[in-house]
């Protein structure tokens, strides 16, 4: 009897021990601020072929469109692309908030799926200054559905341009952060325009509520920086440092992508708030540079004097002054809510914050086999709840993992693997 | 080896290229009183407050043409012969070249070194030079760096950072790039003592240095990723001051 009950016990042991092992995520960071800084260090993530044959090319999206002087080395819009010898599925990537086709994100992914065999074609953001001043209608960023029909015409366009040059079977779609929302509102235009039929649609680490998430983003630099911007100076000052006595007792170390990563492992911090200062700095300067492209191209008269047109060799620093002071928010009362009251005045701000969201493409996401998700518990851009609302809407299409904060386990060998998976399980049907 | 002809043309083209963008650039003057913004530094920035972005940049306008201006002499002659030479050159070849280059260049790292008392880093770059000369080949090999001899890099922009001059006005220098007076003023006595008491003077033979300034040049820019205007944003050239000022800062507290 004894023995009976001893066995089952070990049985029972054995099975759980498999079991956490199964499920064991060995990403280094736990801490979500930390993993959203400082990302996956080389030595933690995938090891993927670093260089490939990357084609960088242009196309005018609006032929009559004079971009201002201050603006004139994005006056067209520009993206990449890889192909493959021979037949293959083409994939769209398209970038997180204010990123560009190049960013550092999306080289790892381009890298991942030129290596799993796909072409590859990359966009910038819709909050980009490039996309701002070439590609969006409005020139106004930050309306889901509004910027997500930019990027379906934009992908047409460089399609109809790349066609002969490929042998597409199939095509395919993904994005991160903002872009993962896009491509879902991307999907269901293309349902019933059918210039793709993307077979498959992966949204990684995407917001549900943009209003909440830049709301999140604008309060993390409050937090990190007591008093915000106006001591920035000070915390500024405060990271040279740190990254001075980094460089001068760490161990061989270079500035290069991993340097943050030496900064943190040498100096320990003890608390989260510089991290979260970093990624409200970080969103803060992507914000600085949508928001003055609008400005400029829009004429809304927001920080650039209605009237003036800024030119090539301009000083343009005292408006980076204002606008770093300035907030998310404010963009959205100050140059959005404007713009868009004046195509339709009925709307008032609670009804375009809730347009915003994935929440209003709630039936489309329930019932498309097709999208994916990849998310993070611990994701730092969705409030309390928003996760648990996406594994409800998602169900068994979505793979959640427990750490990894705002995109910051992307280059982690278990997320590639599942990344490049997921469209690949259609490729051997 | 490039022509003495071409040489001339591209230095030409060069000069051409300055002339216009500074013509296009004094063109261009408004005036006007304008409605003001929602957002003025008057309404929105509060007194007394301290700027990172903030940089002694009195030659701003001829600063950002000579930005422009090196965005363009690298789209259409530098990194093309760059891309060339990459696309020639076995990866393992520009490793040694890029390892010559930098052996030879240890002079630069010695004097300052001295220059500055760091007796230790002196000793290192000694032995580094040493060692890489005999064992490393002629410098194309470096066993000094595995055996835990690490490159001690200084300039003479540092060496005067170091005896606390200050950084003077921002220069964005033609091809070179950013810089500041101090630092222009280090490049300039580097390439003097460099080729009147250095490796230039020992070998003693113009085609020989021109050959190896050239391939300096083009190595240089191999190993530098830097690309003008490639973040999109309407503020890099701040940025990019701003991100220099604080590298050479740290730099010279090593």
């Amino acid at each position: 009897m004894l023995n009976q009950l001893y066995r089952l016990m070990s049985t029972c042991f054995c099975l759980l021990l498999s079991c956490s092992l199964a499920n064991a995520y060995d990403y280094p960071f736990a801490d979500r601020y930390v993993a959203t800084v400082l990302g996956t260090p080389s030595e933690f993530a995938e090891v993927l072929p670093k260089d490939i044959p990357t084609k960088t090319d242009s196309i005018i999206m609006f032929p009559d469109r004079k971009i201002p002087g201050v603006l004139w080395p994005i006056d067209e819009f520009y993206y990449s692309y890889q192909r493959q010898d021979g037949p293959a599925p083409l994939i769209f990537l398209v970038a997180g908030t204010g990123a560009s086709f190049k960013s550092g994100k999306m080289l790892n992914m381009q890298r991942a799926f030129y290596h799993a065999g796909f072409n590859v074609i990359s966009l910038s953001s819709p909050t980009h200054p490039n996309f701002i001043a070439t590609a969006s209608t409005s020139s106004v960023p930050g309306h889901l559905q509004e910027d997500s029909a930019d990027l379906y015409k934009v992908m047409k366009a460089i399609w109809q341009k790349l066609q002969g040059k490929m042998d597409v079977t199939e095509f395919y779609l993904t994005g991160y952060s903002l872009g993962a929302a896009q491509s879902a509102f991307v999907a269901k235009i293309d349902e019933q325009e059918k210039a793709f039929n993307f077979k498959k649609v992966l949204m990684i680490n995407p917001p549900v509520s943009l209003y909440n998430s830049v709301v999140i983003l604008d309060d993390l630099l409050m937090q990190g920086i007591p008093g915000g911007m106006d001591n920035f100076d000070k915390f500024y000052k405060g990271l040279i440092k740190a990254f001075g006595e980094t460089y001068k007792h760490g161990k061989h170390v270079e500035f290069n992508d991993n340097f943050l990563y030496e900064v943190y492992e040498y100096k320990k911090p003890k608390s989260d708030d510089p991290m979260e200062a970093l990624i409200g700095v970080s969103f803060r300067i992507s914000s600085e540079n949508m928001v003055l492209t609008s400005d400029v191209m829009t004429k809304a008269g927001y920080v650039v004097p209605k009237g003036l047109e800024l030119g090539r060799n301009d000083d343009v620093s005292s408006y980076g002054k204002v606008l770093s002071r300035l907030t998310f928010v404010d963009y959205f009362k100050g140059i959005f809510m404007p713009h868009f009251k004046a195509l339709d005045p009925n709307i008032t701000e609670p009804e375009m914050i809730k347009e915003l969201s994935l929440r209003t493409i709630d039936d489309y996401l329930r019932t498309s086999p097709k999208i994916g998700l990849i998310g993070n518990e611990d994701d730092i851009i969705l409030l309390p709840g928003e996760i648990d609302y996406l594994r409800d809407v998602f169900g068994s299409r979505a793979t959640i993992y427990p750490h990894g904060g705002h995109c910051g386990n992307m280059a982690y060998p278990d997320n590639v693997k599942a990344m490049v998976g997921f469209f690949q399980t259609t490729l051997q049907k | 080896m490039i022509s003495k002809n071409k040489t001339i043309r591209l230095t030409f083209f060069a000069l051409a290229l300055l002339a216009v963008l500074f013509a296009a650039g004094c063109a261009n003057q408004q005036n006007v009183n304008l409605e003001p913004p929602l957002h003025t530094p008057e309404n929105t920035l509060k007194e007394g407050v301290e700027y990172a972005v903030d940089v002694y940049d009195p030659l701003e306008g001829m600063n950002r043409r000579l930005y422009t201006f090196n965005y363009y002499f690298d789209k259409f002659i530098f990194l093309p012969v760059v891309y060339t030479y990459e696309f020639i050159t076995p990866d393992f070849l520009e490793e040694m070249v890029s390892n010559f280059v930098d052996n030879v260049f240890e002079f630069n790292n010695l004097t300052n070194n001295l220059l500055q008392g760091k007796v230790n880093e002196t000793g290192i770059t000694l032995a580094r030079f040493l060692v890489n000369t005999t064992i490393g080949i002629g410098g194309i090999f470096d066993p000094a760096t595995s055996s835990g001899l690490e490159r001690q890099t200084e300039d003479f922009g540092q060496t005067l950072g170091y005896w606390g001059v200050g950084n003077g006005p921002y220069i964005v220098l033609p091809i070179l790039g950013p810089s500041n007076l101090r630092d222009t003023t280090g490049i300039v006595t580097d390439a003097v003592a460099f080729s009147l008491a250095g490796p230039p003077a020992w070998v003693d033979d113009d085609d020989i240095t021109l050959a190896f300034n050239i391939t300096t040049a083009i190595d240089k820019r191999h190993r530098q990723s830097f690309r003008y205007y490639r973040t999109g944003s309407p503020f890099e050239y701040e940025m990019i001051r701003m991100l220099y000022t604080s590298k050479r800062k740290i730099e010279i507290d090593r």
